[in-house]
């Protein structure tokens, strides 16, 4: 996520302030602090670390856990069904960040042109953003299987359909959302900016690809990141859709074909307690690939965003 | 969502309305599609699932009767948990958050701005990286039930709150807060009477995004609560796909329509602030 720069301070070093609000208050840390942290520390902090050292220990529960160093890390490399839950996550996250973002800025560009109903639309657009992940994958599973009975097949039966399947029920998912914020990114455009366009001859192509898109940069800035990490992240629908299914054996092991990267480190956590480690240790890499690539994806298009 | 000017229709603008009606009607399918067939019978969703009920397939209540203890447990039960969860779990991070907050964006020490910055940090973990070690901590704390769960989602909710209520303070004046305290209030009453009514339109964006978050969360209740004994709704959900799905589609279709119906109600009832919310959140994001 990206740090706000620091307001300035204005008021922070005048005594007045000083002895008027924040000495009191910091005599209130048990108040204000203290049960927010314990939960966090409890919620995040603990578990976090925790997770860091189990990942290099075998493991059933942290009681008994065996230091081992860097044997579930190597076992995470050569194992066959993480690549290819890594190359499927890859590519499902560039299919879906393209389509999303694309359909999205569309639909959003073409509701903020006067045209009747615009606002009912956006209601209907954004409605299967509030549905939970595993009900979606319950109803889209449901009608894949309908329309796929009239060519004597089901969803699971194919790999390749498990993932159209999938970027067919996030892009209905995330398009409303995403198109929620392009709407704001391009009312936020400047009306004068547009007129001078008009002014000067531009046609719509050349004022939508000259002036507005530079304009609404940092909504794709948000949506890039929003939809990278959340394809990234994406569990409860892959779970709920195909869980994994079809698998195949690839070099003696069993790999499900439609596994995404968060789904993969749940499965191996259940294989048995020998395998409690690797998954931690997947999940070690797992948490550095998102936040690397959250890092990279903030760099690249922040610096193409217009100083206003 | 105003626009400045007054609109025009123009003959191009209503070919793009045509094509939004047809999207629109694509779109709401999938929703639609679960309305019909929960009041069809198994038989006629397995052969057609895409016609609308007959006066022979049509059966009337019967899905959602029989939907109500379908798979062995009674489903309100896991609509119930879903909603105390929730509306606890929103209420803790809501209360807890803001305060915490309003210390960290207030004292400005460098305890504040270490712990403010480990919140921004939280915020790009995924879950899965503490899933495992938080069911243990959880269990042994016993916070596996949901009388104690909302402990739990306040722990890893905090981050998102904590940020954008901190950005939101920071733009409040500090001269209604020095005032207060003239007039003799002290922190707690100054917070709650002063600062906290202020918040408003950001203890709305954030409750919305947590709602939405915890109404929906799968994988955090399924892995620290206590299966045998507590489900919410998205547990129940994939439970039933699991073991009965296939056996009743009728029933579970029911029970998947009930399930989002809480969602849809609170979205059309709330739909201005949820956007606002969502945008909002977005943005600081």
């Amino acid at each position: 996520m990206p740090e706000k720069k620091k307001k300035k301070k204005k008021h922070d070093h005048s005594t007045v302030n000083s002895v008027l609000i924040r000495r009191p208050i910091q005599k209130c840390f048990p108040l204000f602090i203290v049960p927010t942290l314990a939960c966090f520390v409890i919620g995040f902090v603990w578990p976090f670390l925790q997770g860091i050292y189990l990942s290099f220990c075998n493991f059933n529960t942290p009681r008994d856990a065996k230091w081992v160093g860097f044997q579930n890390y190597a076992k995470t490399f050569t194992d066959v069904g993480f690549r290819h839950a890594f190359w499927n996550t890859a590519a499902f996250a560039v299919v879906s960040i393209i389509l999303i973002n694309v359909l999205a800025f569309f639909i959003a560009y073409a509701l903020t042109q006067s045209i009747r109903g615009a606002n009912l639309f956006r209601t209907v657009f954004f409605m299967p953003n509030l549905i939970g992940g595993v009900v979606l994958g319950y109803i889209w599973s449901m009608i894949f299987d309908a329309i796929l009975k009239g060519y004597n097949t089901y969803l699971t039966a194919n790999a390749t359909y498990g993932f159209w399947g999938l970027v067919i029920l996030v892009a209905w998912q995330q398009i409303g959302y995403m198109m929620i914020i392009y709407i704001a990114g391009l009312q936020a455009v400047p009306g004068d900016m547009l007129e001078a366009a008009k002014i000067d001859g531009a046609t719509g192509w050349q004022t939508l690809t000259k002036v507005i898109i530079p304009n609404v940069m940092p909504s794709i800035t948000i949506c890039t990141f929003l939809t990278l990490t959340n394809s990234f992240k994406l569990f409860d629908q892959n779970l709920a859709l195909t869980g994994g299914a079809p698998s195949v054996m690839l070099e003696n092991t069993k790999v499900n074909m439609t596994e995404l990267l968060a789904l993969n480190i749940f499965s191996t956590y259940n294989i048995n307690k020998n395998y409690h480690g690797v998954a931690q240790s997947k999940a070690v890499i797992f948490f550095i690939l998102v936040a690397v690539l959250a890092l990279a994806q903030q760099k690249a298009t922040r610096s193409k965003e217009v100083q206003q | 969502m105003k626009k400045k000017h007054v609109q025009k229709y123009t003959p191009l603008g209503n070919v793009v309305t045509g094509i939004f009606v047809v999207l629109s009607l694509v779109w709401i399918m999938p929703i639609f599609e679960v309305v019909i067939n929960s009041f069809k019978s198994n038989a006629s969703i397995n052969t057609n699932a895409f016609s609308l009920p007959t006066a022979e397939s049509f059966v009337g209540w019967a899905n959602y009767i029989k939907g109500m203890t379908f798979g062995n447990y009674p489903f309100m039960k896991s609509v119930g948990y879903s909603f105390w969860i929730t509306i606890a779990s929103v209420f803790l991070i809501l209360l807890f958050t803001s305060m915490t907050a309003w210390y960290i964006a207030r004292v400005n020490s460098k305890f504040a701005n270490a712990f403010y910055y480990l919140c921004l940090f939280s915020m790009i973990v995924p879950f899965q990286m503490v899933m495992f070690t938080l069911t243990f901590t959880a269990d042994n704390l016993k916070l596996n039930t949901p009388w104690t769960i909302p402990i739990v989602y306040l722990g890893f909710g905090a981050g998102l709150a904590i940020f954008m209520f901190v950005g939101f303070v920071k733009g409040l004046p500090l001269e209604i807060e020095e005032a207060a305290s003239i007039d003799g209030c002290g922190p707690v009453r100054t917070y709650f009477n002063v600062v906290l009514p202020m918040l408003k339109p950001t203890l709305i964006s954030v409750g919305i995004l947590e709602t939405m978050w915890v109404w929906n969360d799968y994988l955090l209740p399924y892995l620290v609560l206590d299966r045998t004994k507590y489900m919410t709704i998205p547990i129940h959900v994939q439970y039933l796909k699991g073991s009965y799905g296939s056996v009743d589609l009728g029933a579970t279709m029911a029970v998947i329509m009930l399930s989002m119906l809480p969602i849809i109600i609170f979205y059309l009832a709330l739909q201005k602030h949820i956007i606002k919310g969502v945008a909002a959140g977005a943005v600081k994001g």
